[in-house]
């Protein structure tokens, strides 16, 4: 575990910080500093909603050491409603089943056990469904 | 200046080689293809692999592997690109060559993957993915592939079994290559039975990674032995090309553009169209990525390449031959090593030896290996003198 690592990412991780290019408007996730869009410098920091909608997602059988313990589990790539998108792990499905656009929005959970023995659990974003207040 | 041509292949079958390390599979498949090429003397040795310095512990694979195949110090080192690491090794080679830098080159491509327990193989392999915003939730590579068959189907209105057609005709083709793990047939029942590996894609769709060594000797058209046995294979195209390691990064995640632009710069270098060549060697550690691979290189329409294998169109005696000695889905998924393992499987069949599996009067291949999800894309066109 490389413990600046995951302390230098904390803001993405629990707080989907991202940037705003000055230049275009463009919306960044994660940050790169080069707007993937215009090419221009892009340093200003931008927190998403967390808001956003299934673009596609898979089961996760064969879990990696570390994931385990949560196997089966479903990875998604969201498409947050500001533009970008990322991969995260879909939670508190209980019977409903994914589908490509359900709307989704992003809670904080464990990631990963302490393989290595060394105390420190990762914690970041995962994606849920959207509460609907009808149910 | 003169052509460069392969002058020596070797391989050793794809597997799990517990009894021998790293060093033993590279130096058998160094030595086959140095003997095959009448003993020519390499300058330089470049080497394609991705994971030894996380499973075998082991890097400076150069210094290693000149000196357990007695290379005399030559130059050497290795070239990383994940899956295509292979085929960039065999780019260096090219373009050492074709500056001027060496006459003869060997270019090997090596993986040992068997070593770890399969959780932790498949740690090691995320590496070749986005790590801080892909392996980190919990993707791994087969999730990649996964996450991107899904939408396919979605967008096409496909049920889950369109892709089937690969996995087939790859069984097909792996059956009689003496280096490939998997022997048998595919049938649709058998494909629609088999387990999940990341749902919709299942235990067919996706590649067994496996250990595997492959060696090519390349060499001036000018300085081949003039008793050379084998008929000449030019190597007339070579190309690379980039994209975003992860789908997240992309616009259009199902257009593969790395796959294209490679492909098309390596048949334009050569003078020909990709959809003119006798087989096309692409990469299948996922039926899913055959698709848009062929989609993306204009030789399948969007959302019809999985048709298209169903009616036999990329069979030995189909209009386009592709993974014509099993690809990844039956040879195996010998990761960094593939790349080594698609062109020796094209020159052999441009040599006239593929056996059971030759294609009719083969005179040009085209090859492509892909790092990740077309991350990084390389390609090679061969040509029969």
């Amino acid at each position: 575990m490389e413990n600046p690592r995951y302390w230098r990412l904390k803001k993405q991780r629990y707080g989907l910080v991202g940037e705003v290019c000055p230049h275009c408007e463009s919306k960044i996730f994660p940050p790169r500093d080069v707007c993937p869009e215009c090419g221009s410098e892009a340093r200003t920091e931008f927190t998403f909603s967390g808001k956003g909608k299934v673009y596609s997602y898979t089961v996760m059988r064969d879990a990696p050491a570390g994931y385990e313990q949560n196997a089966p589990y479903t990875v998604a790539i969201v498409a947050l409603d500001e533009g970008p998108m990322v991969t995260a792990q879909l939670t508190d499905l209980g019977e409903e089943k994914v589908q490509i656009g359900m709307p989704v929005e992003m809670v904080t959970r464990k990631l990963r056990e302490d393989v290595e023995k060394k105390g420190i659990l990762v914690y970041g974003y995962k994606f849920r469904p959207v509460m609907r207040a009808s149910n | 200046m003169s052509d460069i041509v392969i002058a020596g292949i070797g391989q050793i079958p794809v597997g799990e080689h517990y009894t021998i390390g790293l060093r033993e599979m590279g130096v058998r498949a160094l030595v086959q293809a140095l003997h095959d090429s009448g003993d020519l003397k390499p300058d330089a040795l470049y080497i394609g692999n991705l994971l030894s310095s996380m499973i075998s512990h082991q890097s400076n694979l150069g210094a290693l592997f000149t000196d357990y195949a007695r290379l005399g110090g030559i130059e050497s080192y290795t070239a990383e690109a994940a899956g295509a690491s292979g085929a960039a090794a065999l780019r260096l080679g090219v373009l050492a060559i074709r500056s001027g830098q060496a006459n003869t080159v060997a270019v090997l491509g090596v993986e040992k993957w068997s070593d770890l327990v399969r959780s932790e193989a498949e740690a090691a392999i995320m590496q070749e993915m986005d790590y801080d915003y892909e392996s980190i939730p919990g993707l791994t590579s087969t999730g990649q592939a996964g996450l991107i068959m899904q939408r396919y189907l979605n967008d096409y209105d496909l049920p889950p079994d369109a892709l089937n057609g690969f996995a087939m005709l790859a069984h097909a083709n792996g059956a009689h290559n003496p280096c490939s793990i998997f022997k048998n047939q595919v049938s649709p029942e058998s494909y629609a039975r088999s387990g999940m590996l990341c749902d919709p894609l299942n235990m067919y769709d996706g590649a067994t990674y496996a250990d595997g060594a492959a060696a090519l000797v390349l060499t001036r058209r000018d300085l081949l032995p003039k008793n050379f046995p084998h008929p000449v294979i030019r190597v007339s195209g070579s190309a690379a090309s980039s994209d975003s390691l992860s789908w997240h990064d992309r616009h259009e995640p199902m257009a593969f553009n790395a796959a294209a632009r490679a492909v098309s710069s390596a048949a334009e270098h050569a003078g020909i169209l990709p959809g003119q060549v006798s087989l096309f060697e692409l990469d299948d550690p996922f039926s899913i990525y055959a698709a848009l691979t062929l989609e993306a290189c204009g030789l399948a329409d969007r959302g019809k390449a999985w048709q298209m294998a169903r009616d036999g169109e990329f069979a030995i005696h189909g209009r386009l031959p592709i993974l014509t000695m099993g690809g990844c889905l039956a040879r195996g998924n010998p990761i960094g090593a593939k790349g080594i393992y698609q062109v020796a499987e094209a020159v052999t069949q441009l040599r006239g030896a593929a056996g059971a599996n030759q294609v009719t009067n083969a005179r040009s291949a085209l090859t492509l290996s892909l790092g990740g999800p077309a991350s990084t894309a390389i390609a090679h066109v061969l040509e029969r003198e």
